[in-house]
């Protein structure tokens, strides 16, 4: 579906463009060139990603040939039930899958013209964190409870930026008071304990953000949240990733998350994309019936007090040997035949980049 | 609504408090182990300066006392020697001082050797996991099956003519012998903590920004991991101890005239029931280093379980 033309195979995989405020850090050989590098139309391409899990139980397919792209400074929800894909999707995407037992099996992932599958472990680790964020779910376990905050934050910017000890310290300073801690200077040296769960997961944000990286990958950020918190979390995630023009790849299973945040958005299930459109698209006209399950379970303002809320029965099929049909299928109210022999492909829904992967919705479907 | 109030004083008072100070203030809550601190620290010093203070050269023979006391050691409470001597006019009081010295170097040697080999060992099992664990556990196997004693004498009698073998009175290559006897559990130690903790979200975390494996392990893992080490150190000492002492016993390590406590109770043996005092002394002597160290120890595992926080 993403063809890319930009960059060819010849090109060399590993040119990093070099901002003129971290002229300061050595350059790595990889780097070399960097003014000729052709500036990609999309910040990230991912075409035809499939990662394995090789289990003694077989081979899970946990992504399943997804792709999909990112505009520079653009939001996309990643949106799906437990145990869809989506983690793994961004895992890939920063190769961090754990290896083994997973792997990327096929596919291609471009970041910021760059083939991130052809680098070596090493240019790899440069790339992380510095161009590309992580904000993880539980902010409660994704610190080191024997470091201090100040170090956990400014590990980063010294092994990417290379900036002396004061100047890292000025600019933990600075990140801390942008992601809204009160009294920044003195909670250096204080450790994760000492800071309540939202606190802790400004932190993470800071520290995604201290390269001030190009894309950031924020796999359920509030769901270890209250709702109070999460309300703020996600405002700072947004007026940040405004400010620093910071692309998000904001992984959710919460629909109202995603509209609220997002451009556009991408519904996974069993390993697959199997809607993707704009926000009001998908709102206005889902073209999938695990969309329309996914938006009907949402409590709405009108619900009658005391009614269930409404539920997708049964469960997502297991991805180990997939069926070759809709996998959506077993739970779908509206199946026919054609459902359970073919696997539908992803099809373009009107005459926007709205793609939904239904035999139904299709022009020639049962389904308008 | 209970339990809210409950726990608020708690965490005001360690959010006061760093990581280590949190630990060291819940050491100080504990009276057996202030008590094993208190010893340790006299121990030490009484390695350090006690030769200093000691009443005389540890191999000085006072013969005349000896003579004068019919050829018999003199007994605890003399006017010159306060714990009496030897057959030979050794005053025990300097011996054991100077013994505390072997004792100490004892303690500190031997775990040094034991963390230089078992910290990188178990740290590289427990990270890479697979066949790299697999690899160097069946050589912690094989070196944790080997006879112990066997191994140390083997060692010294290897070396006996070398500088090694000379180095520190001939205490160095049993020193050393012993930290290669016991380094396993160290390292079965530290294997276990790193797979545990390798799995943690912070490792993800540290990953996902950029950060080295070395950096990694060295600077997220090990200190995470550290305080069961400290433990299995302090509470190896003692084993350590014992075990120089119980070679000094078979004649192993420490030369004439050096005498460990060790060697002082073989010395002693002889004339154990006319003059008890010889094995005696140097029996309380091992006896406080060792209960001290545990005790220590023990304090040290209570005060660094994480689990235990806020309690005591």
């Amino acid at each position: 579906m993403v063809t890319d033309d930009s960059v060819s195979e010849g090109d060399a995989p590993t040119i990093i463009e070099v901002s003129p405020d971290d002229a300061r850090r050595v350059q790595t050989p990889t780097e070399a060139g960097a003014n000729k590098r052709p500036k990609a139309d999309k910040l990230l391409k991912v075409s035809g990603l499939s990662t394995h899990f090789f289990t003694p139980d077989g081979v899970v397919q946990a992504v399943d040939d997804v792709s999909f792209d990112l505009g520079y400074g653009e939001t996309l929800g990643l949106v799906g039930e437990s145990g869809c894909g989506k983690s793994v999707t961004a895992l890939s995407i920063a190769r961090l899958v754990p290896n083994p037992p997973g792997r990327i099996v096929s596919g291609e992932i471009v970041f910021d013209g760059i083939d991130i599958l052809k680098l070596n472990p090493t240019e790899m680790r440069h790339l992380r964190g510095k161009e590309i964020g992580f904000i993880f779910q539980d902010p409660l376990t994704s610190l080191n409870p024997t470091l201090t905050i100040g170090f956990q934050i400014a590990e980063s910017i010294r092994e990417h930026l290379g900036l002396p000890k004061e100047a890292a310290r000025d600019r933990v300073v600075e990140l801390l008071s942008k992601v809204g801690i009160p009294r920044a200077r003195e909670r250096l040296n204080d450790y994760p304990f000492q800071f309540s769960g939202g606190m802790r997961q400004r932190v993470m944000i800071a520290i995604a953000l201290a390269c001030d990286p190009k894309l950031i990958l924020a796999d359920e950020p509030t769901t270890a949240l209250d709702v109070t918190i999460q309300a703020q979390i996600l405002e700072l995630i947004s007026r940040l990733s405004d400010e620093f023009h910071t692309a998000v790849l904001m992984i959710t299973h919460d629909l109202g998350i995603a509209a609220g945040m997002c451009d556009r958005i991408n519904v996974m299930y069993a390993g697959k994309i199997v809607e993707t459109g704009s926000v009001d698209e998908l709102f206005e006209k889902p073209r999938m019936p695990y969309s329309w399950g996914l938006l009907d379970s949402l409590p709405r303002l009108d619900d009658v007090r005391g009614d269930r809320l409404r539920t997708i029965e049964g469960l997502p099929p297991l991805l180990i040997h997939p069926p070759d049909a809709c996998r959506f299928e077993p739970r779908c109210r509206f199946s026919r035949d054609i459902c359970r022999q073919d696997e539908p492909e992803l099809t373009q829904r009107g005459d926007s980049r709205h793609y939904a992967r239904c035999w139904a919705t299709q022009p020639d479907g049962w389904i308008s | 609504m209970a339990t809210v109030e409950a726990v608020r004083p708690v965490i005001q008072t360690t959010a006061a408090r760093g990581l280590w100070s949190d630990a060291f203030a819940r050491l100080r809550k504990n009276r057996l182990a202030m008590v094993g601190l208190v010893l340790v620290i006299i121990l030490l010093l009484l390695a350090i300066f006690g030769p200093i203070f000691a009443p005389y050269p540890y191999q000085a023979q006072d013969l005349k006392a000896v003579v004068a006391n019919g050829n018999r050691p003199v007994h605890p409470g003399d006017a010159h020697h306060i714990l009496g001597t030897d057959q030979i006019g050794r005053d025990l009081l300097s011996r054991l001082m100077d013994g505390a010295r072997i004792s100490m170097s004892v303690a500190i040697v031997v775990q040094v050797v034991v963390l230089l080999i078992g910290v990188p060992i178990g740290a590289l099992a427990g990270w890479f996991g697979g066949r790299i664990d697999n690899f160097l556990m069946r050589f912690t196997d094989v070196m944790y099956a080997f006879p112990d004693l066997l191994f140390i004498i083997l060692l010294s009698v290897a070396f006996r003519e070398t500088p090694f073998g000379r180095a520190m009175d001939g205490l160095l290559v049993v020193f050393v012998a012993i930290g290669l006897t016991i380094w396993v559990t160290v390292a079965r130690l530290v294997r276990g903590q790193l797979l545990a903790l390798k799995e943690t979200e912070f490792v993800e975390a540290a990953r996902a920004i950029g950060v080295s494996d070395r950096k990694i392990v060295t600077k997220h893992l090990l200190p995470n991991g550290i305080g069961p080490v400290i433990v299995a150190v302090t509470l190896g000492i003692p084993a350590a101890i014992l075990a120089e002492s119980t070679l000094a016993y078979i004649g192993i390590g420490v030369k004439a005239p050096r005498a460990s406590w060790g060697s002082l109770i073989a010395d002693g043996q002889r004339l154990i029931r006319s003059d008890p005092h010889l094995v005696l002394f140097p029996g309380i002597f091992i006896a406080v280093a060792l209960i001290s160290f545990t005790f220590l120890g023990d304090g040290l595992r209570d005060a660094l379980d994480p689990k235990l926080k806020g309690k005591q």
